[in-house]
């Protein structure tokens, strides 16, 4: 049944894809470009290398943030999950960080710290950092009591009770709150380039909206849209190769 | 945490942050950060105020719509996909697909297309909730009890009173989750989408007091958006616990 | 105090002399209103296995974790071969009742993961827990991951690991409880082997009545509200007949019935 569902999913692309076409060829609006125009367009800024200057700008805040993200938040997180007096002062903060729309912080963030690289890391930071700290610290809160009690029963110290299982038990979740969290981080990064300074992808697409050069447009959002799927995409399943079983298996099932 | 055996309310640090920036304000460390007080004393006079309350009713406005759209859209689509093969295989690359995208990369295409105002908000706000609302709904239908199913076929019960009696309420729980998560998405995407629409809204607020370095006056309103955001998350997670008490037994 | 009545079923050869490996005196244990364990005594005498029988919230498990180190008691002291537990040791091993294996640990590491602990070199320990692994049964299976197994092989691994560090003493917390029916005899039947040939002391948690006469030389019983040991069973002649016919005889069923008729007014 394997080619089935590669079918399908064929199917349900050349669908998608053939009314973005239509749509563009009656066209809806003005401003809407077929499919192929913008896969033309595609090819052309990524033939003259624009596209791939444009990567390496919008993507350098993005690692910078995300790394800044991951080494404080998994610290962060290790240690909220184990000190009940670190989780009362801290959790609140992420808590209210996850619910509330961060976004708002970036017209601050720019005056504080000009339109250069540490504003746009700083927005990648704060939209990715709460739920690599609520995962972490959860995972580790929710390790299984029976396994620390079997490690203490076997006389292990406190360190290893933490290095070799809480640690690992929480790696799953740890990971995936990782994977969360860039995904956020993409986010954080574009609006970045939108909001603060057209640089990089975000550059593509204000000067090729300002120019009417839609099909360009189309293309930058299209293919920033597929690096960031087709990168999470391959996190999941790196995810699911790594902790294969670790999730299942505790208890009987 | 307890001290001397008193257990100490879950976000009762929250008081000590507060009292934290108040004494950075205090020392006017530096200009970005007043006094909490200060934004407090802010914060009543701005709130009676027109711009303010213009801002508020717009937002509240496109994010009512949008995640009246998104839930409306989401919750048949979703089961539609649980029920059937063919449907959830067409979608669910898509679904998945959008609910990690950046989408902030499809707002200027919105601009284009809706023009610079309220119903490109709107539709960006959908946008953010719509896919884990379809996502949940569709994992509600797919994890019902088999048993469920098959009790409701012994006992006689025509298809839709096996819909509206056990299929919804078996699936309720994940609903509701996908709905509150939605909702806080939307929160997002509803204040994203007026910072680079930013003529309407708080985006126009932010805007305003931002270029005339009216600093309390931004962390008032950012305070009061916060507190809204983190009370609409809390309402719907108690009714969650509400409705869905059963979830966890099922 | 409250001195357990001792009831001698068919035991015709004098009490055994009181060489006991584990002596619990005067426990008690409260979770805060809760009265788990009332001024509990009771004596675990070596190389036998002795049964804690009872409903539910009775305390078993408790008293238990308690001999194990893994909680304190509120009053009252636990000895290990004379000398008092203040902690988990290395002279009691532990068999948890949901197995609690590293999921993310192969067979082998996770039978191997007491001696690992123990700062045991790893081709050492490796050599050792390949031992327990056909020991209990389980060869071909080290580099398997307890989620390919069946809970009854994955109790092994638990049981395996227990076995590695050599304790004299084995606390088991309802091992079989979480393996099916037939699975369940056969480790019954390999755990009286066990008790037979490794000088081993086995204290063994279960709420199985059947159970409980079957695998024991001394079954306590334990009633709740306030928790306390009503009445110590040593089905002693049970021990020298043919495993296979143990539960068709006629002793066994008495003592059943006779726990049963002392239970039936607890449970709910």
């Amino acid at each position: 049944m394997k080619s089935r569902s590669f079918w399908l999913k064929i199917l349900s692309a050349t669908v998608l894809f053939g009314a973005w076409q239509v749509a563009g060829m009656i066209p809806v609006s003005y401003a809407f470009p077929t499919f192929f125009e913008s896969m033309a367009a595609l090819v052309r800024l990524a033939a003259d290398g624009t596209l791939f200057q444009a990567y390496v700008e919008t993507l350098r805040p993005l690692v910078v943030g995300v790394g800044i993200s991951a080494v404080f938040g998994i610290g962060l997180g290790l240690w909220i999950g184990l000190s009940s007096r670190f989780d009362w002062l801290f959790s609140p903060i992420f808590i209210v960080m996850q619910a509330a729309p961060l976004a708002a912080l970036i017209p601050l963030l720019v005056m504080a710290y000009g339109i250069g690289l540490t504003s746009k890391v700083f927005v990648v930071c704060i939209m990715a950092m709460p739920v690599i700290v609520l995962n972490t610290a959860g995972a580790v809160r929710n390790t299984p009591s029976s396994i620390k009690e079997m490690g203490r029963s076997f006389l292990a110290s406190d360190t290893e009770i933490i290095l070799k299982i809480i640690i690992p038990a929480a790696s799953p979740v740890i990971f995936s709150g990782l994977r969360l969290g860039i995904s956020a981080g993409f986010i954080g990064a574009i609006l970045a380039e939108l909001k603060i300074t057209p640089t990089g992808v975000g550059d593509i697409i204000t000067y090729s909206r300002s120019i009417a050069d839609y099909p360009a447009m189309y293309a930058a959002i299209f293919s920033i849209i597929l690096l960031a799927v087709l990168f999470l995409n391959l996190l999941e399943r790196l995810e699911v190769y790594l902790f294969e079983g670790n999730v299942r298996g505790y208890a009987s099932d | 945490m307890t001290i001397y055996g008193y257990r100490l309310p879950a976000m009762s640090s929250l008081i000590l942050w507060g009292l934290l920036w108040e004494i950075v304000g205090r020392m006017g460390l530096t200009f970005f950060v007043p006094p909490l007080s200060e934004v407090f004393v802010t914060l009543f006079s701005v709130v009676g105020t027109a711009p303010f309350l213009k801002a508020l009713s717009e937002t509240a406005y496109a994010f009512s719509a949008g995640v009246m759209f998104a839930i409306v859209i989401g919750i048949p689509l979703g089961i539609m996909m649980g029920k059937n093969r063919l449907v959830d295989e067409l979608f669910l690359p898509w679904v998945n697909m959008f609910l990690s995208a950046p989408l902030t990369a499809l707002v200027p295409v919105l601009m284009v297309l809706f023009g610079f105002g309220m119903k490109s908000i709107i539709i960006t706000t959908t946008l953010f909730a719509i896919w884990i609302i379809i996502l949940n709904t569709r994992a509600g239908v797919l994890q019902i009890n088999r048993s469920l199913v098959e009790m409701a076929r012994c006992y006689g019960a025509n298809p839709l009173q096996a819909f509206y009696k056990i299929y919804f309420w078996a699936a309720l729980p994940e609903i509701l989750g996908g709905v509150r998560i939605g909702v806080i998405r939307a929160v997002k995407g509803v204040i994203i989408g007026q910072l680079l629409i930013s003529i309407v809204g708080f985006g126009a607020l932010f805007e305003l007091y931002a270029n005339n370095f009216l600093m309390s006056h931004f962390w008032a309103v950012l305070l009061v958006l916060f507190a809204l955001a983190f009370s609409v998350s809390e309402i719907l997670a108690y009714l969650e616990r509400r409705v869905s008490y059963y979830a966890a037994k099922r | 105090m409250v001195m357990p009545q001792i009831k001698e079923v068919l035991g015709s050869e004098e009490t055994p002399k009181p060489d006991n490996a584990v002596v619990a005196r005067g426990i008690s244990k409260t979770y805060g209103d809760v009265e788990a364990l009332k001024d509990l005594t009771l004596e675990f005498p070596r190389g036998q296995l002795t049964s804690l029988l009872g409903p539910s919230g009775c305390g078993k498990t408790t008293l238990l974790k308690i001999i194990a180190g893994l909680l304190e008691p509120n009053a009252g002291e636990v000895e290990v071969n004379g000398k008092p537990v203040t902690g988990p040791g290395p002279d009691r091993a532990f068999v948890f009742q949901d197995f609690a294996l590293l999921p993310w640990a192969s067979v082998i590491r996770n039978v191997a993961f007491a001696l690992e602990l123990r700062g045991v070199a790893k081709s050492e320990r490796e050599a050792i827990a390949e031992k327990y692994i056909a020991d209990v049964g389980l060869s071909g299976f080290e580099k398997s991951y307890p989620h390919q197994l069946s809970g009854g092989m994955r109790q092994r691994v638990g049981l395996a690991r227990a076995l590695s560090v050599d304790a004299d003493v084995l606390l088991m917390d309802e091992p079989f409880s979480a393996v099916d029916e037939q699975t369940r005899r056969k480790f019954q039947e390999d755990l009286l082997n066990l008790v037979q040939n490794e000088n081993k002391t086995f204290i063994f948690v279960t709420h199985s009545i059947e159970e409980a006469v079957y695998v024991s030389d001394q079954i306590a019983i334990l009633l709740p509200r306030p928790s306390r040991v009503s009445e110590i069973i040593r089905p002693t002649g049970l021990r020298n007949k043919n495993v296979d016919n143990i539960r068709r005889d006629s002793e066994y069923l008495d003592i059943v019935d006779s726990i049963w008729a002392s239970l039936r007014s607890y449970v709910e």
